[in-house]
């Protein structure tokens, strides 16, 4: 299988009233077909800007800027930088090649304008289509995401769908001109659990038919277990982790993807540990200040002074398909 | 917010019920109820109005010179040339309301394309945008009208002109406020990443969330308009006699304000209940369309 879009030494830097914020810091990685990869991490870990820098959202400089290369390999074989591109062509690359969904359905859904409409706005973005032929697709596209009576509620406004069926909607519109890659921001995280599962189960199933391939940005595991093929452990803007997730929920190798691993929590370990709920300590680093050498070393059980407050350790390969970041690993493991 | 299933047939037609709540305030309001009964009657009255009377606008009755209202034939009485008063009351309403309503669409176009444009594009040009704003409103909008007045030649379009320069700041500064912070709000985020052009976005996706307060502040402006063209015609800057206005009017009035009150009184009232009525108008529509009570509904 190849790889549909790889990205190389993604940084992004904001430049505010309160300094400068290195918000994303040489994040690598290359998606394949058909793949779904999983970025995980604490919030400010840099999940989310990492996804809105491949969809270029970002805004521009002087206050942001994003370095690095993304490359994306369209059905044709053609190869495209998108940080590169004029705004006018990648606009045209936004919803037709890359989809994304957003974290909230109650905000994401413009509350002034029809479901069906917003759905139809893709499709004549991309392609040329009627009016009418738009409002057709748009109505059978909100049938596909499992919209009971989809052209009643192609007529209906948001505020009169439920949150599980704006996220389905949310969903038509990102899926509506078949995207290759479809970026899922937390796509569940403002959903109740049953509606999770009913969303997931869908993103799966639209995943298998049209062969796309997924980004999902997560702080659950439970989800990540379900869903994902391959993780990327996020913390402080770097990649700490990134592993085939059998590998990584088994194996974790850096102290904080074990420490993210720990902290589910488990019905029996709160019966054995007297109610306490596992966590890591501590918080995430102030972008503006991290700590020198390894980001995580002031939260970690396993940091010593050397190697860990030394030197920033660089991402190895503990494995042909595991990569870690941690200069103790193998002590460790072993 | 789970997905019941039954939701189909519990929903009512959803297109309709959208705005009901608003238009149910709206008639609740007793005040915007008044001052749209006052409108409606006004513009009713001067679009029909001089057909039916038997008396023209120019008319001269001499026999008739400065009759009181309700004292003779006509109805509201007439002025230093016997014309009656009703008759030009009404045809000035014309010229007055469409003065106010023609500078009322110019300055709310006008307003909301500088408004769209600084509040999306941000950056230097929108501050420099809303910067000049500032400055434009800074002059009183009395001495704007005025020198602006004395350059030209007054007349109906000119004065709707220029009541029109004097009066699109408001509305610029609603919508670039609006926009400014809807542009960032995730569903316009959405748009984007579908791959929207900057253009739709802009009039697709955000104006139809700023109308609300767009409307409001659009009927304030045909009050402030009227108000404003009354006040310039007044001054001898406006409308020039012999085409009426309320303002010229008024003008004409002062010489006899002792002998033959009427002739101010009556243009004054009416002038009170067009600018009070669309006043109220704007309150009740400000109340009903309050974004924070219609779009969570």
């Amino acid at each position: 299988m190849s790889d549909v879009l790889t990205v190389t030494d993604l940084a992004v830097r904001f430049t505010g009233e309160g300094g400068i914020v290195d918000a994303v810091e040489g994040v690598s990685f290359a998606l394949k077909e058909r793949e779904t990869l999983a970025i995980v991490g604490e919030s400010s870990s840099g999940k989310s800007v990492t996804a809105l820098a491949l969809m270029r959202l970002l805004g521009g400089p002087p206050n942001c800027v994003v370095r690095g290369q993304v490359t994306l390999r369209r059905q044709d074989g053609e190869r495209l930088e998108l940080l590169s591109l004029p705004e006018a062509r990648m606009a045209s690359i936004r919803g037709r090649d890359i989809g994304m969904i957003f974290q909230e359905p109650m905000t994401s859904l413009n509350p002034v304008q029809r479901v069906g409409a917003q759905i139809a706005e893709g499709l004549h973005a991309h392609e040329r289509l009627s009016a009418r032929a738009a409002s057709d697709r748009a109505v059978s596209l909100l049938g596909h995401v499992g919209i009971p009576e989809p052209a009643l509620r192609a007529r209906a406004y948001p505020h009169q769908l439920s949150g599980g069926m704006r996220q389905r909607a949310m969903i038509a519109m990102a899926l509506a001109c078949r995207p290759r890659v479809l970026i899922a921001d937390e796509p569940t995280t403002a959903l109740d659990v049953t509606i999770q599962a009913q969303i997931l189960e869908l993103i799966r199933a639209l995943q298998k038919e049209t062969g796309m391939s997924v980004i999902f940005i997560t702080h659950n595991l439970g989800v990540v277990a379900e869903v994902a093929d391959r993780v990327l452990v996020m913390y402080a803007g770097q990649v700490v982790e990134d592993a085939p997730v059998a590998t990584l929920l088994g194996r974790p190798l850096m102290p904080y993807s074990a420490g993210l691993i720990a902290s589910v929590p488990r019905l029996d370990d709160v019966r054995r540990r007297g109610g306490r709920l596992a966590a890591i300590p501590g918080n995430v680093p102030d972008p503006r200040a991290r700590p020198a050498g390894c980001t995580f070393h002031p939260r970690c059980a396993h940091a010593r002074p050397d190697p860990c407050e030394a030197a920033r350790p660089a991402l190895e390969a503990a494995a042909p398909d595991h990569a870690v970041r941690c200069a103790r690993w193998r002590e460790i493991a072993a | 917010m789970s997905a019941a299933a039954p939701l189909g047939s519990a929903l009512p037609a959803p297109a309709r019920g959208a705005r009901r709540p608003a238009l149910r305030r709206f008639m609740r309001h007793r005040l915007a109820m008044f001052g749209l009964a006052a409108i409606v009657i006004l513009v009713v009255a001067c679009a029909i109005g001089p057909y039916l009377s038997p008396y023209g606008p120019l008319t001269i009755d001499l026999r008739h010179r400065f009759q009181p209202p309700f004292l003779g034939p006509h109805l509201l009485g007439t002025d230093q040339l016997g014309r009656d008063l009703l008759v030009r009351l009404l045809l000035a309403g014309r010229i007055s309301l469409t003065v106010g309503f023609a500078a009322m669409g110019l300055s709310t176009v006008f307003g909301v394309i500088v408004g769209l444009a600084a509040g999306f594009y941000g950056g230097w040009a929108g501050t420099a945008l809303m910067r000049f704003v500032d400055a434009v409103l800074c002059f009183p909008q009395i001495f704007l009208l005025l020198t602006l007045a004395a350059l030209v030649s007054p007349g109906v379009l000119t004065i709707t002109l220029i009541v029109a320069l004097t009066s699109w700041m408001e509305v610029a500064r609603v919508v670039e406020g609006q926009i400014r912070s809807l542009r960032e709000r995730d569903f316009a985020v959405a748009a984007e990443a579908i791959g929207v052009s900057d253009t739709h976005l802009m009039l697709r996706e955000l104006l139809p969330n700023v109308m609300a307060p767009i409307v409001v502040a659009a009927t304030l402006t045909v009050a402030r308009a009227i108000l404003l063209e009354s006040y310039a015609s007044y001054l001898g800057y406006g409308i020039q006699p012999p085409t009426p206005s309320w303002g010229n009017m008024l003008n004409n009035a002062q010489e006899y304000l002792t002998s033959a009150p009427w002739l101010a009184i009556v243009p004054g009232i009416v002038i009170t209940l067009a600018v009070t009525g669309f006043n109220f108008l704007g309150d009740g529509l400000r109340d009903a369309l309050d974004p924070r009570l219609d779009i969570h509904r």
